[in-house]
């Protein structure tokens, strides 16, 4: 068995995963009849439709050459970790320390995932969004966002 | 006829009050924006506005959705024409010609192609929404809840077959989806599914956090991975807005012809902006004898055509959101999540219900449309220089937008970790080739259609042949079949695939 295309042997392999997944989650609730459909009877049907569709994918993947071999790639971790974990680190220090300070901070650590990174650019970007963003969303929209730390009010 | 003129004019009125407008305005500015930015499309901008829209009401916000979407069509092509970055995928057949257009020195000639071309189209569209609208609606009160599962079918399959890629992946894709909106509370039993005892996922994952997660942050995560590619700009080059008397008997019969195939794909499931390009570049490539200029290598028919054909599109793909309620692109599912937000639900009932609503929402886009020509044709200059802006500004940019967005969804940081987690899921599927609209397509009707296949079977007794023994129930998932197995066909297949590789 070799592989022969390998964005669709771990696409299909994902979908077999999550569908199997899916069906055996819904064993835990009532399956109810065709008549009186319970809340398990639509989950587990697709997740053996989603489970079946990526056997066949994955088969394909198996057995039909394509050219090249469809790489998966290498994958870019330095902006897929920055980004995800800027974002995430956002989301713990908003409530905590407030607008002023989660948003510039999440301006500059996003910033980092770039090729090109000059703290100039960054810290000035991160004043301007940050003004823009209190335009919007503070003045002009009304919404309540925490603004300041927790523990200086 | 008369109903269509009382129905219009009540329309207008809405849509002419100084709000609306002014709703209308910012819509079609912040589209052109968009359009012209590349790497940021109407579905990431839609999803990140979608937070804000509570503070509105429910038909401002929708004008102003409605006009980044046709927006972006019109901006789209400027980046497409002027740097071969096509700022939206409907544009990419714009790019072929229209880039060679301008490195012969005739950007203008190119960009007021395209901008009056889409004007044309979308007043057509907006009158054949205006038109077509009610009748339909006539037709969805007539359905059960067989028929409207079978209507989401069709609806989702459509849109599968006619987009590019691996059908088995797209279909895949589409169970994800229904299998994400299975993650909430059954509304029938109570009993909370798949929720691990987290009590922010015993209401469902908000599309928000998805749409975001997916469209923005994922979309970001690939275009840093990429390599940075060099743009030349033809900046000095825009002189000579107006096209000569040749252009103009050139471009013409490409634009009707684009503006028809726009109007009648955008129907059908699936159809849209990008479908429409792509199919009028293929016909205008096929039905123009002997062009002045050979095709990519800068005919004006290769301009005007998609440019038309994606606005007309654009439009009338408004029309099965409208009456049905079921989205046929992602930007629509937006919109079906927009109207829930503001506590519409959507389908065939808004027609009567919200009257204001669904007129209003009409005849503003044909003000947007005029409004676009104007923004984009005379002020040209000033949308050249914002694709001098660095995508190093712009993506923490998008992230600050999101994350403010999520956070105010729910004045809580689930939904910012949610769509984080989106995120990581959204690159893997780009680096997989799993194409992830009709995921969100599935996540927006999996409830309705989970409902609706409940009563179904409740009423027909446990009985699945109800699906195929009320005739239009019937005639929809035929339909739907017929479908797959054309595209299954090795003639259609490997003609469809052409036509995506074209593209590239």
């Amino acid at each position: 068995m070799k592989i022969k295309s390998e964005k669709d042997f771990w696409s299909g392999l994902m979908f077999v995963a999550v569908g199997v997944g899916f069906a055996w989650g819904a064993t835990s609730y009532s399956f109810g009849s065709s008549a009186r459909p319970g809340p398990a009877y639509f989950p587990f049907g697709l997740g053996i439709i989603m489970a079946v569709l990526g056997a066949i994918i994955l088969f394909k993947a198996l057995t039909i050459e394509v050219e090249g071999g469809d790489p998966v790639g290498g994958i870019a971790w330095r902006p897929l970790g920055i980004v995800v974990g800027a974002v995430a680190l956002f989301g713990v220090l908003l409530p905590w320390l407030g607008m002023y300070i989660a948003l510039p901070l999440l301006v500059v650590t996003t910033a980092l995932a770039g090729d090109e990174f000059h703290w100039g650019e960054a810290i000035a970007n991160a004043v301007l969004l940050t003004v823009f963003s209190w335009v919007i969303f503070i003045w002009g929209l009304n919404l309540t966002i925490p603004l300041l730390p927790s523990f200086i009010k | 006829m008369n109903e269509l003129i009382t129905n219009l004019s009540l329309g207008f009125s809405v849509a002419f009050t100084l709000q609306n407008l002014a709703y209308a305005f910012g819509g079609c500015l912040l589209g052109t924006l968009i359009g012209v930015l590349p790497g940021l499309g109407p579905v990431a901008t839609i999803a990140m506005l979608l937070p804000s829209i509570y503070a509105l009401d429910a038909t401002p916000a929708l004008i102003m959705l409605a006009g980044i979407y046709y927006g972006a069509q019109y901006g789209g092509s400027t980046t497409a024409i002027l740097i071969n970055v096509p700022g939206e995928s409907s544009s990419v057949v714009t790019a072929i010609d229209g880039y060679a257009m301008a490195r012969r020195g005739r950007a203008g000639a190119a960009l007021a192609a395209a901008g009056l071309g889409s004007f044309f189209a979308g007043c057509v569209g907006t009158l054949i929404i205006a038109a077509f609208a009610p009748p339909l609606t006539e037709v969805a009160f007539k359905f059960g809840p067989a028929e409207y599962f079978s209507l989401m079918v069709l609806g989702l399959i459509g849109a599968v077959v006619l987009a590019s890629g691996s059908l088995v992946k797209a279909i895949a894709m589409i169970i994800l989806g229904l299998l994400l909106g299975q993650i909430n509370t059954d509304v029938i039993s109570g009993v909370p599914r798949y929720s691990f005892d987290i009590p922010e996922l015993t209401d469902g994952i908000s599309f928000v956090g998805i749409a975001m997660g997916v469209f923005g942050f994922g979309e970001i995560i690939s275009n840093l991975g990429r390599p940075a590619e060099h743009r030349e700009v033809f900046t000095k080059d825009v002189k000579g807005l107006w096209p000569t008397r040749k252009d103009f008997q050139e471009a013409w019969p490409a634009v009707l012809r684009g503006t028809a195939l726009g109007s009648i794909l955008g129907i059908l499931p699936g159809g849209g902006a990008l479908l429409s390009s792509f199919a009028s570049y293929t016909l205008e490539k096929k039905i123009t004898k002997n062009p002045r200029v050979p095709f990519g290598q800068g005919a004006i028919q290769g301009v005007a055509g998609p440019e038309s054909a994606n606005n007309a599109g654009a439009q009338t793909s408004f029309i099965p959101m409208l009456t049905l309620g079921i989205p046929p692109n992602a930007v629509m599912a937006l919109m079906v999540g927009a109207m829930t937000i503001k506590g519409i639900q959507p389908g065939p009932q808004v027609m009567t219900s919200n009257p204001d609503l669904f007129w209003g929402l009409i005849a503003s886009m044909w003000i947007g449309n005029a409004m676009l020509i104007v923004l984009n044709l005379p002020l040209i200059g000033i949308w050249i220089k914002l694709l001098t802006v660095p995508y190093r500004f712009l993506f923490p940019a998008i992230v600050v937008f999101c994350g403010i967005g999520l956070y105010t969804l729910n004045n809580n940081n689930f939904d910012i970790f949610m769509a984080a987690g989106f995120g990581v899921v959204g690159y893997f599927f780009y680096k997989l080739g799993c194409e992830p609209a009709p995921l969100l397509l599935g996540f927006i009707l999996g409830p309705m259609m989970e409902e609706n296949l409940r009563r179904a079977l409740l009423l027909s007794r446990g009985e699945w042949s109800t699906f195929m023994t009320r005739p239009l129930s019937a005639a929809l998932l035929i339909a739907a079949a017929l479908m797959i197995v054309v595209v299954m066909l090795p003639a259609i297949r490997s003609k469809r695939e052409v036509a995506f590789k074209d593209a590239d």
